[in-house]
């Protein structure tokens, strides 16, 4: 693994103007996604994980803005970074695919058009030999019969298959990195486990890094390298996977994994997370996010939250009292 | 209470526009309750010694023919034209809706029945139908709002349709099967109050189309009979005497009735904003 | 031998839907010969297509499928919002399934089976607090004069786990927890024998999640109820299940104790569906064993107009052979103990010796 990362979020910080208030959706997020890394952001809803995502693609909501922070894509800061310039780094090479790919598709206009268009759009290809990269597109992410599948409309296909038809726009232009948030949602288990052996093997083969948002701490397990623990906005915990698994240092990644269905564990096995995120729009908010569900809270979780690095490269846990 | 109120005062501050449109028809609401108490002259009382009269301190919008004060006809008009545009929107709300919902929510013959009506209704020029309406029935007041009625119904079908057709199988109506309740009683307490809020905004753009139309037909002569002042009446009279250069018997009403159709227009998205549930967080 | 008297609370026997969906021809297309016929076949869609299975008193069933396999058509049937095309549905030995939808609203049965939808937010209403969502059942299915329907509603709220402050909340203003403690509180409001649960917890966090099962088993224990629980996730299904049945394309595939039909699934679908669940065995990295996968590729059969004989599973299955598409698998007894009810709609089900060898010609190895 090379030095410098693809992508290395420093110190990043998101605001959202609400009706409520100013809602601190990010505080002092840092993590870096390696060449050839499969990267995790684990968390529930109210997380940040997408949030962390749209920032760095650059297509946050018009009521965010990034107050503090750098996010550094292959040496060019991507928050700073003119949207003329953003245009054309997404798609070439920094690309996303979402967690409904039929709406992400644009419903009037044959898939293999729709894949020829972001082909032609980053400029590699002449028109006349579109289409057939198109068509070469379909059969990489295993679209049987691609000929005939290139000319059909994405409310024909199923939709694993559109999720099939988004991986081959997102990696039409060997991207570096590959942001797939939540891709597998909504999906059912077996086309689930179909994407992700795709993405994963796809990846491992361009030697692309890929930075995977979900919820789903299974997936993120089998799948991903480093796993990054979110909860409220912050980054509580991030580790090599085995690591996590094996010795989760923060209690809110014990609780998560213990919450988790296995297929060895009973009900009674399975721990509930008691209490809610702590609102964010409140001018105080503590420190750390999570001492107001803690077991494990003390007197000293009410000063500035500790970054205390692991022994393992890139391990790293936000907590006072750690396991 | 104190909630819903302080969700509208949000939005009127929120939105300068939205305060700019409540606060127009605030005016013209109060013009139209109180236009005949407060009018300087008798709209109706000719005066031969002041006919075509400019814009004066006497006479703010001048004075037309017969020497009648302008502004007083312009500011008493209010209330009639107000009046079948507020009658005439209730009845078409009524029946459009309510017809609308029961299409969109039964589906089947109901929904072809109610469809092909409106496709009728829609199929004719819309102001040669109020017209003809108005003509076969007779220049009442009765049948103007009838007639307003009956073109602006196929718009509330064609909504309340649309809204109660993608609400047909939701959970909750679902839910409301199980609870035992039968389908007059899901339409009714389940799917309308959902439906309302749209309509609501529909009402306040039909309220616009419906002066528009009133206007127009006492315009042409089919409507309201002269003297009787309303705006279209006061627009038709002042069109003959645009050339030989007395613009204000003309411009004023209709700037008038300009204002209330762009209040109207403008108070719809305000009121979306208002009631809808989701915007309250 | 008491077994034999008992009767099941809920007896379903061959339960067939079919849609009938439109086969016009485009307007270019040449017309068919018999279009002048008014009995002219029509297609039909099998959404369900023989299913038999009973849910026993304090049972929980559990119903796996992937989307579009017919088992919210099954739920649909089930809980007397759709008519049968043909079959038996016996509650407590009386006969509902010839009732009609419409109309069952107004039958003594419709407080015996009730649902718990799958997202509380799109199954509250909107306009409605949580108190009216809870309290509607009550008023038109078992009317209380209206101090004791607040007591009751409150009770129910307090069983459910929603704090009474809640309850003049609109749906807007709750979380998805508190959204679905309010519908599982207006299911269980009539107290219901049955409780289809559709999903309950799809559209939850994990840390929610558990605390909404454990409300349910707590719940089941509680008031004695007979659940159907449905869902696409094993991991859930199996915390809570007595038996499972699995549904493939409007058939049942395999049936059987939860524990069994897990630990040895006998369909080849079945055990693609477990292969495919993350299994935390796998952590990357962690130098563990590769466990071989079993990965499905390929679209399901049309469920339109089926060939009677053709396996639906065929095409995809990775042991599909001739024989799958001369005669249609029906459902037969497999295990070493064939009266603990597993049984399995293959003509090769995955035998004793191919768990042990891992038949390695049906298993990808996906390292």
């Amino acid at each position: 693994m090379s030095a410098v990362p693809v992508l290395a979020v420093d110190n990043l910080s998101v605001e959202f103007r609400t009706r409520g208030g100013i809602v601190k959706a990010l505080e002092q997020v840092t993590f870096s996604v390696n060449k050839g890394e499969m990267v995790a952001i684990v968390g529930e809803s109210g997380s940040g994980k997408s949030v962390t995502a749209f920032t760095v693609m650059g297509i946050l909501d018009a009521a965010g803005r990034v107050s503090q922070g750098t996010a550094s894509f292959g040496g060019l800061d991507v928050l700073q970074a003119s949207e003329a310039v953003m245009r054309d780094i997404r798609g070439r090479e920094m690309s996303m695919i979402f967690q409904n790919p039929r709406v992400a598709l644009n419903p009037i206009r044959r898939v293999g058009d729709q894949i020829a268009d972001v082909l032609l759009q980053h400029g590699n290809v002449t028109r006349r030999e579109a289409p057939k990269r198109a068509i070469e597109m379909l059969t990489r992410v295993r679209i049987p019969d691609p000929e005939r599948r290139a000319k059909a409309y994405p409310f024909e296909l199923s939709g694993g298959m559109c999720q099939r038809i988004m991986i081959a726009i997102a990696l039409s232009c060997a991207p570096k990195l590959l942001i797939a948030d939540e891709p597998t949602t909504g999906l059912d288990v077996t086309t689930q486990a179909a994407i992700m052996d795709l993405i994963a093997e796809l990846g491992a083969e361009q030697g692309m890094s890929t930075l995977l948002i979900t919820h789903d701490l299974g997936m993120a397990a089998e799948y991903c390298d480093q796993i990054v623990v979110m909860h409220a906005g912050h980054i509580v915990e991030m580790a090599p996977t085995a690591e996590l698994f094996a010795h989760p240092r923060h209690p809110y990644t014990a609780k998560l994994i213990a919450a988790t269905p296995k297929p060895t564990a009973r009900l009674m096995d399975l721990a509930a997370i008691p209490g809610n995120l702590p609102d964010l729009r409140a001018a105080e908010i503590p420190p750390c996010r999570y001492s107001a569900r803690c077991e494990r809270r003390q007197s000293r979780c009410d000063q500035a939250l500790p970054y205390v690095l692991g022994e393992q490269k890139g391990s790293m846990v936000a907590c006072w009292n750690p396991l | 209470m104190t909630e819903t109120l302080k969700h509208i005062r949000y939005v009127l501050t929120e939105n300068p526009v939205t305060l700019f449109a409540f606060s127009l028809f605030g005016f013209i609401l109060f013009c139209a309750l109180f236009g005949p108490y407060l009018a300087p002259y008798d709209p109706l009382a000719t005066n031969g010694a002041a006919t075509l009269k400019p814009p004066s301190g006497a006479h703010w919008f001048g004075t037309d023919a017969l020497g009648r004060d302008i502004f007083s006809r312009v500011l008493v008009a209010t209330r009639l034209d107000l009046g079948i545009a507020f009658f005439s929107v209730v009845l078409t709300f009524a029946i459009g809706a309510l017809a609308g919902i029961a299409a969109g929510f039964f589906g089947g013959w109901v929904d072809r029945v109610v469809g092909r009506l409106a496709d009728t209704i829609m199929a004719f020029p819309l102001f040669v139908l109020a017209m003809g309406i108005v003509a076969a029935l007779g220049n009442t007041v009765g049948n103007i709002v009838l007639a307003t009625a009956i073109i602006n119904t196929p718009l509330y079908a064609r909504v309340a349709r649309a809204e109660a057709n993608i609400r047909r199988n939701a959970g909750f109506v679902e839910a409301a099967r199980l609870s035992g309740n039968g389908e007059g009683r899901i339409l009714l307490l389940q799917i309308l109050p959902n439906i309302l809020p749209i309509l609501m905004v529909q009402c306040s753009l039909t309220m616009g189309y419906a002066i528009l139309n009133a206007a127009g037909l006492s315009f042409i002569g089919l409507g309201i009979a002269p003297p009787t002042p309303e705006w279209g009446i006061l627009v038709a009279e002042g069109a003959a005497y645009m050339i030989s250069g007395e613009w204000w018997v003309a411009l004023f009403p209709g700037l008038a009735l300009m204002t209330a159709v762009f209040c109207f227009n403008l108070l719809g998205d305000g009121l979306r904003d208002i009631v809808d549930p989701r915007r309250r967080t | 031998m008491s077994e034999f008297f008992k009767k099941p609370l809920l007896d379903a026997q061959s339960l067939h839907k079919q849609f009938t969906v439109g086969k016009k021809p485009g307007l270019f297309a040449k017309a068919p010969k018999d279009w002048f016929r008014a009995d002219r076949p029509v297609a039909k869609l099998h959404a369900v297509d023989d299913v038999t299975f009973t849910i026993g008193k304090g049972e929980v069933l559990g119903l796996v499928g992937e989307s579009g396999c017919g088992k919210s058509t099954l739920v649909r049937l089930l809980t007397r919002l759709l008519d049968l095309t043909d079959g038996s549905i016996r509650l407590d030995g009386e006969e509902i399934g010839h009732l009609p939808a419409k109309g069952f609203g107004k039958s003594p049965y419709r407080p015996r089976i009730q649902m718990v939808f799958q997202d509380a937010g799109d199954s509250l209403n909107p306009r409605f607090t949580a108190f009216a969502a809870i309290a509607d059942p009550i008023q038109r299915l078992k009317p209380l004069p209206r101090a004791d329907l607040k007591l009751r509603v409150e009770a129910l709220a307090t069983m459910c786990g929603l704090p009474l402050e809640l309850l003049g909340r609109f749906p807007h203003q709750l979380s998805g927890g508190q959204k679905a403690r309010v519908g599982i509180a207006r299911a269980i409001a009539v107290e219901p024998d049955l409780l289809i649960l559709d999903e309950p917890t799809a559209a939850l966090d994990v840390s929610v999640q558990v605390v909404i099962l454990q409300l349910l088993e707590d719940l089941k224990k509680r008031l004695g109820m007979s659940y159907l629980f449905v869902s696409h996730d094993l991991n859930v299904v199996r915390l809570l299940c007595d038996r499972v049945m699995v549904m493939y394309l409007g058939r049942i595939v395999e049936t059987g104790p939860a524990e069994e039909v897990f630990r040895n699934p006998a369909h080849p679908y079945t055990k693609a569906l477990l292969s495919a669940i993350p299994h935390f065995d796998q952590v990357k990295g962690s130098g563990a064993p590769p466990v071989p996968r079993l990965r499905i590729s390929g679209e399901p059969r049309s469920p339109i107009d089926p060939s009677p004989k053709v396996c639906r599973f065929y095409g995809r299955c990775p042991k599909g052979q001739d024989a799958c598409t001369e005669s249609m698998p029906l459902l037969h007894g497999v295990g070493l103990e064939h009266s603990a009810g597993h049984s399995v709609a293959c003509h090769f089900p995955v035998s004793d010796t191919d768990r042990k060898t891992a038949a390695v010609s049906l298993i990808e190895d996906v390292a």
